[in-house]
């Protein structure tokens, strides 16, 4: 036995912190009436910030690893945390007024955010199978609860449960494959795993079976074809406010998983997931994109978009270059901005005891407020990857990627269904400018906190998306390291 | 006095800010934002005066050049500068964005600060499509612009505006992300994304081939060459007018511009091989879409098919070099078709816009464009009746209108490969005339035919002065072409000696 030395704890500090405020919060909700729910509120967001500085606060350009070696904090941690941080802000931010219209604005939904958060920063820095497996399940049992959040509401619980019951089976699988990673490897840590696989003879059966069972769980966490079942049953069932949260910050967190388990510790058997890789992508792509033209539900469009969308982060990865990360790791912080956008026009357009579930709400918005008709045709226009906005920038990468490694085929059939993908984007934009709205034409009624930052979430994707460079510098600057 | 100033970037960003501002600086204000509209679109228009009266025309070089890093981890620069081919096309631009602000002028009455803005955003980012040297630049406008137009159609269109628009928009850009692919390609190949870093790049037959069909499937589109041409007469149809003469005057020109900056001189190999093939469709583009254009009962229906028919000489006129150089071996020959298809893009640009004018003029006060609801209309609206029947005439390819020059450069380039290639283009003078004539006979000559065409009323001051000047600049092009032909020999004959050096 060795004598017990205190880690250091430095580079979590901002985990610690959060889960301070976790509890500090849902201690101060217990005392607080209904009317002061506020203070949870600004409690919340305030510990995003302060975590975000505390984050910000540690060193930039350096790799250190704590808690015996199962803890890291290196650039792309750094980065994808405070892109975390920022698009978690906004969700919690567009959320407050549904929850308030809605009569279910408690405090439960921001201690159970608060959770979820913290363990997607577990996910983004774990340097060990376990780690990883932690901050999942985490992530995954906050998000489960947030769907049954509206317990009114039999569709949310069909939801939930639809959710729960997959997404264990998701963690089964995951955890199924480390063990047998474990079994050849004899290691968790995810440094000694991939210098083992260097070492040693990458066509271990065992080790080939592993990586099935990990590309299996991070493709359900994805939500890529064909383990994506779940995606437009939850986005559709869960309250537009969850959702929100669900389809936005967790995709990074599912990349950053992607890569440490998938990158960092198998790169050795790319070979082989490269392959899975590759057949998950064609079918999300198109899959995805083909069934989101027979939505008339936003959510559930969306939900399709979302998965045709990690189809093409996963080009990226299945590159096996730096190239191909920087273009994922792109994609994924694009993707949740985006996302984070489009969904808070949707909880824009709902009002008190009317939820815009159809996209044909969104008729005759340029009539009601052609700035925000503007925002959806950015955001929409972005998803779709049409230049000037960011979401051209990051198809162009992930295809750059696949075309360098001479995968033209794959870029070819990707390109071909983004333009039927730019059908269900553009009927949106269509509706909200071409149509005139059915009923009384109101102004959108809406705090004036949530219009600023969604028309901030927004030009944020336009000013990207005419000057990108800043963000690429900042991806290709966390992967090279 | 101008040469200090960044002129490419002015005319690029100043109608994009003058966009910007007539959306957001004039709640309400009708008035003022057209004034803004006129004013942002007429300083552009001063401003790229200077691209003419400074330009070069003894260098083939790209002039007017800037250069700044964009996106420096990728590799790619914000790179502008223009030759003899994209000058011309630039102040055609310019040109007709005053055009048709000043034809919205009373017309648009709903959301006028956004159509305004749209105009002006599109002019901005089609001046860029012709000066970037950088293909990804290129493609960022090339795209965006499709954008604006977009809305211009399904906002202020006809009544099947909805699906015009969503094909309009589907169809390009189908055909513009397989041009994406290939400049991903190139860029593999070349570690740059340059276009005359592409020019120069030797290529495989295998792989110029396949680049030659995705290239081609990208611009064909726009141009737009028969079998891929029906999104243009929906298009046409359901825009408004201004949407219309943006569409015939300018877009479709990117396509034939497409062609000579990235087809020709990027896989000239494979441009000889299948000369053929774009030859074959550019006559049945001639030939057949007259044909077509000749039934028609929906006068922009007619010009939009007229439109294709035409713009098929300027893809002829491309491709015929190849065999021109094949059997003379010399590219002075073969220089005069190309030279016939830009000024052909020039000329149908004039006209064309000048014919969806003269619809428009009807339209607004009629509201309907059926042959068969006007007759007569000389009686009534004399003025207005001359300028459409210039036009026609223009339209016919009459010598001493700009139509002529083009065609008939052409034809006789056309001569030189085969006498039947020849013969198929030259029908056009007879179909041309035919559908056109046949038209203005309709809808202006005969006796007054219903109540609506005896209420009309002559053209106001502002549409005579904005059909005046498309007239002036018609026949002008059409006596004296020389200040047009000379800005852009040298050019030609650069990219001439650069597409018969094979690249294998």
């Amino acid at each position: 036995m060795t004598d017990f030395i205190a880690p250091n704890f430095q580079p979590a500090i901002a985990e610690i912190f959060l889960l301070i405020m976790c509890c500090v919060v849902l201690l101060v909700d217990v005392y607080l009436p209904p009317e002061k729910r506020g203070i949870t509120y600004i409690l919340t967001q305030l510990s995003l910030l302060i975590g975000a500085f505390l984050t910000l606060s540690l060193p930039m350009n350096e790799t250190v690893l704590t808690f015996d070696g199962s803890y890291i904090n290196d650039p792309m941690a750094l980065v994808l945390k405070l892109f975390i941080y920022l698009v978690s802000f906004f969700a919690f931010l567009y959320a407050r007024q549904y929850l308030v219209d809605r009569g279910i604005y408690r405090g439960e939904y921001y201690v159970l955010g608060l959770f979820a958060v913290l363990g997607m920063l577990v996910m983004v820095s774990a340097h060990s199978y376990l780690t990883i497996y932690l901050g999942l399940e985490l992530l995954s049992l906050s998000l489960y609860a947030m769907v049954a959040f509206n317990r009114d509401s039999s569709t949310s619980a069909e939801a939930a449960m639809k959710y729960f019951v997959l997404g264990a089976i998701a963690s089964g699988m995951l955890l199924y494959g480390m063990s047998m990673i474990y079994g050849a490897t004899g290691s968790l840590d995810i440094g000694e795993v991939a210098s083992y696989i260097a070492a040693n003879d990458s066509d271990s059966i065992v080790l080939k079976f592993g990586v099935v069972f990990l590309v299996v769980g991070i493709a359900f966490k994805l939500g890529a074809v064909p383990f994506h079942m779940w995606i437009p049953d939850v986005y559709e069932g869960a309250p537009t406010a969850v959702t929100l949260f669900i389809a936005s910050a967790p995709k990074i967190a599912a990349f950053a998983m992607l890569m440490r388990l998938l990158v960092d510790s198998a790169e050795g058997l790319h070979v082989h997931w490269q392959d899975m890789l590759i057949l998950l992508a064609v079918l999300s792509i198109i899959i995805g994109n083909l069934v989101a033209i027979a939505q008339t539900n936003i959510k559930r469009m969306l939900g399709y978009s979302t998965i045709a969308h990690v189809g093409f982060l996963l080009l990226g990865v299945l590159a096996g270059t730096d190239e191909g990360y920087v273009a994922s790791m792109f994609y994924a912080i694009v993707y949740a901005i985006t996302t984070a956008a489009g969904f808070g026009l949707v909880i824009l357009l709902s009002r008190a005891g009317y939820d815009a579930e159809n996209i044909s709400d969104f008729k005759g918005l340029n009539k009601r407020s052609s700035w925000f008709a503007f925002m959806v045709m950015i955001v929409m226009m972005s998803m779709a990857g049409v230049p000037p906005f960011i979401g051209f920038w990051a198809k162009l990468q992930v295809l750059q990627a696949v075309v360098n490694i001479e995968l033209v085929w794959l870029a070819v059939l990707a390109v071909l269904l983004s333009v039927v993908g730019a059908f269900y984007y553009l009927r949106i934009i269509k509706f909200a400018y071409f149509d005139d709205a059915d009923e009384d034409a109101s102004e959108i009624t809406a705090p004036a906190d949530m219009k600023i930052a969604l028309s901030f979430n927004a030009l944020l994707i336009l000013a990207l998306g005419i000057y990108p460079s800043s963000l690429m510098a900042l991806c290709v600057a966390a992967i090279a390291a | 006095m101008f040469s200090n100033l960044p002129l490419l970037s002015l005319i690029i960003w100043l109608p994009i800010i003058g966009g910007m501002v007539v959306l957001f600086a004039s709640r309400g204000e009708t008035g003022l934002q057209r004034v803004l509209a006129l004013a942002f679109s007429v300083a552009t228009f001063l401003l790229s005066i200077p691209l003419y009266t400074a330009f070069d025309v003894a260098t083939p070089q790209m002039q007017f050049v800037e250069t700044a890093a964009w996106i420096p981890s990728f590799n790619v620069n914000y790179e502008l500068g223009i030759d003899g081919f994209s000058m011309p096309l630039i102040l055609l631009t310019t040109f007709f964005t005053v055009i048709v602000v000043v034809a919205g002028w009373q017309v648009i009455k709903k959301h006028v600060a956004q159509y305004m803005a749209a105009f002006l955003i599109m002019e901005g980012l089609m001046n860029g499509v012709f000066a970037s040297l950088d293909s990804i630049l290129f493609y960022v406008f090339w795209e965006a612009m499709l954008i604006p137009m977009f809305i211009v159609i399904g906002v202020w269109g006809g009544p099947r505006r909805v699906y015009a628009a969503i094909k309009f928009f589907l169809y390009t850009f189908l055909g513009s992300v397989l041009l994406l692919v290939s400049i991903l390609y190139l860029y593999f190949q070349t570690g740059s994304f340059a276009i005359l870093d592409f020019h120069d790049q030797a290529l495989g037959m295998t792989a110029q081939t396949l680049m030659f069909f995705a290239f081609l499937i990208a611009f064909a589109v726009k141009v737009p060459m028969w079998p891929v041409h029906t999104w243009l007469p929906d298009a046409h149809v359901e825009a408004p007018t201004g949407g219309s003469v943006i569409l015939a005057a300018i877009m479709l020109k990117l396509g034939a511009y497409g062609f000579i900056r990235f087809l020709l001189p990027i896989v000239p190999d494979a441009a000889a091989e299948f000369d053929w093939f774009v030859i074959a469709l550019s006559l049945i583009a001639v030939v057949y879409i007259a044909l077509v254009a000749l039934v028609q009962e929906d006068m922009k229906k007619l010009v939009a098919y007229s439109s294709i028919a035409h713009m098929g000489f300027v893809t002829l006129g491309l491709f015929v070099v190849f065999s021109i150089y094949r059997q003379t071996g010399d590219v002075a020959g073969a220089a005069l078709g190309v030279e016939g298809a830009v000024v052909q893009m020039i000329s149908h640009g004039f006209i064309s816009g000048a014919m969806f004018l003269c619809v428009g003029v009807m339209y607004d006060r009629i509201h309907s464009r059926r042959i068969s609801d006007y007759g007569g209309v000389v009686n009534t609206m004399p003025v207005f009746a001359g300028f459409m029947v210039l036009f026609a005439l223009a339209n016919t390819g009459l010598p001493g209108t700009s139509g002529f020059v083009g065609e008939f450069m052409v034809i006789l380039s056309a001569f030189q490969v085969n006498f039947w290639i020849a013969f198929l283009a030259a029908s056009t003078l007879i179909f041309g005339a035919a559908y056109t004539l046949w038209m203005v006979k309709r809808v202006i000559f005969g006796d007054v035919t219903n109540d609506k065409v005896a209420q009309l009323n002559d053209v106001n001051r502002r549409e005579f002065w904005m059909l005046g000047v498309l007239a002036v600049a018609v026949l002008l092009l059409g006596i004296w072409p020389a200040p047009l032909v000379d800005v852009m020999h040298s050019s030609v004959d650069h990219f001439l000696n650069h597409i018969v050096t094979s690249k294998l």
